[in-house]
């Protein structure tokens, strides 16, 4: 597995990882039920503080990708994939939701929307 | 999890400067960077941790146990660098490393020493006299990892040291705490790389404690922005922590959740902090 951290990042470094990881076991390049490195060992090889590793890991388990086991250590949870794109489909649906709402509220048509959404498509496809 | 250090209401009057009163809880397992201006009292406060002075005041514990508690085989667990060594300066290494044979006992372990002197390669038979500022802190470090203690102390080791000397210290220091047991207080003005493997910061200015908080924390509430005069108006003076402002416009650290988002924040990093505070004061 390969974490890389960028410090002209404008994402905290315990985001990087907890996103790096979670991609990692989506993409499958972390498999089902395989074994972490300890949060002392990712500190001290990426040479950042354990707390910033606890933080990955903790909120990784609190959105179910790992979980730890007292004294054994943190586990790849197998990944139920359809259920994987049910929950970001329902994550869209309602940042759809709260956009239509502000859209209406500036009075944003139908078609500045749409060119909005294109051009920080755009954007983000350039930060990629 | 156990506490590896609490203070608890700390004083101390000398004769022209007075700490405290000082709360701190430092819990184990963690690395935490004691930083402040010369003079703010942090070599006060790791000599009275050590027991090398009296507090007038207040309550010291480490690892539940109140200091002058401490039995002679407690003592080992406690481990210190400072900025000097505290051997004659005509003992060579392999007179000081007996010395410390003798006096550890059975905590000490030669087997340590042995690898990192590996890395260190410090030569056994010259007086520690004529040791480099470099060579004398790498003993320090050397002498202070090989008696198994819990907790590390380092005040000012690393103040004057080359960069490739204060990287060797960052990966001893990330060595050390994979034994989630081993706490480590490094006291310096100035961390710099130390800065990296920091858990919390701990701020003293003045005799007072200011903040301890996670470093993560820490660094994410913060940011410095470069400005003209008439931008700087604009801001809420509350999210104003410092500033300096020179002929041609003004550089300022700034509480991000204060300043509208259209303001370029970049990161600050912990030296950055101290100064603009300490200097926002004035």
């Amino acid at each position: 597995m390969n974490i890389q951290i960028k410090n002209s990042s404008n994402d905290p470094i315990y985001l990087q990882i907890k996103n790096q990881i979670r991609d990692a076991i989506i993409n499958g390049e972390l498999e089902a039920n395989e074994r972490l490195p300890s949060i002392r060992l990712l500190a001290k090889e990426l040479r950042i503080s354990v707390i910033t590793t606890k933080r990955a890991y903790d909120e990784l388990e609190t959105d179910g990708f790992i979980h730890s086991v007292q004294g054994k250590g943190s586990f790849v949870v197998p990944q139920n994939k359809e259920l994987i794109k049910e929950k970001l489909l329902r994550k869209i649906e309602t940042s759809i939701a709260e956009i239509l709402h502000y859209s209406k509220q500036a009075g944003l048509s139908h078609e500045e929307l749409l060119k909005m959404i294109q051009t920080m498509e755009d954007e983000h496809a350039k930060c990629d | 999890m156990q506490n590896a250090i609490e203070l608890k209401g700390l004083k101390k009057k000398l004769s022209s400067f007075e700490l405290g009163p000082i709360d701190l809880t430092i819990p184990q397992g963690a690395i935490v960077g004691y930083i402040g201006e010369n003079g703010a009292g942090k070599s006060t406060t790791i000599k009275l941790l050590l027991n090398l002075m009296k507090p007038d005041e207040g309550e010291i514990k480490i690892f539940g146990t109140p200091i002058n508690r401490f039995s002679t085989k407690e003592k080992k667990d406690i481990a210190y660098v400072f900025d000097d060594l505290y051997f004659p300066g005509d003992m060579n290494l392999k007179n000081v490393l007996s010395f410390c044979r003798k006096f550890y006992k059975d905590a000490w372990q030669d087997q340590t020493v042995s690898e990192l002197n590996a890395r260190f390669q410090l030569p056994l038979d010259v007086a520690i006299k004529h040791f480099s500022r470099g060579m004398k802190m790498q003993l320090g470090m050397l002498l202070a990892l090989s008696h198994n203690a819990k907790l590390l102390l380092l005040d000012e080791a690393t103040s004057g040291l080359d960069p490739v000397i204060r990287d060797d210290v960052l990966d001893l220091l990330l060595d050390y705490i994979q034994d989630e047991t081993h706490t480590v207080l490094v006291s310096s003005h100035i961390l710099s790389d130390l800065e990296k493997a920091a858990d919390y910061i701990a701020f003293i200015h003045k005799g007072k404690l200011l903040f301890m908080e996670t470093k993560d924390d820490l660094v994410s509430q913060y940011g410095i922005a470069s400005l003209t005069k008439e931008q700087l108006e604009e801001i809420d003076p509350k999210a104003i922590v410092g500033k300096r402002t020179h002929q041609f416009g003004v550089e300022a650290l700034l509480k991000r959740d204060l300043v509208p988002s259209s303001i370029e924040l970049e990161k600050a990093n912990v030296e950055d902090i101290m100064v603009f505070m300490i200097k926002g004061e004035r």
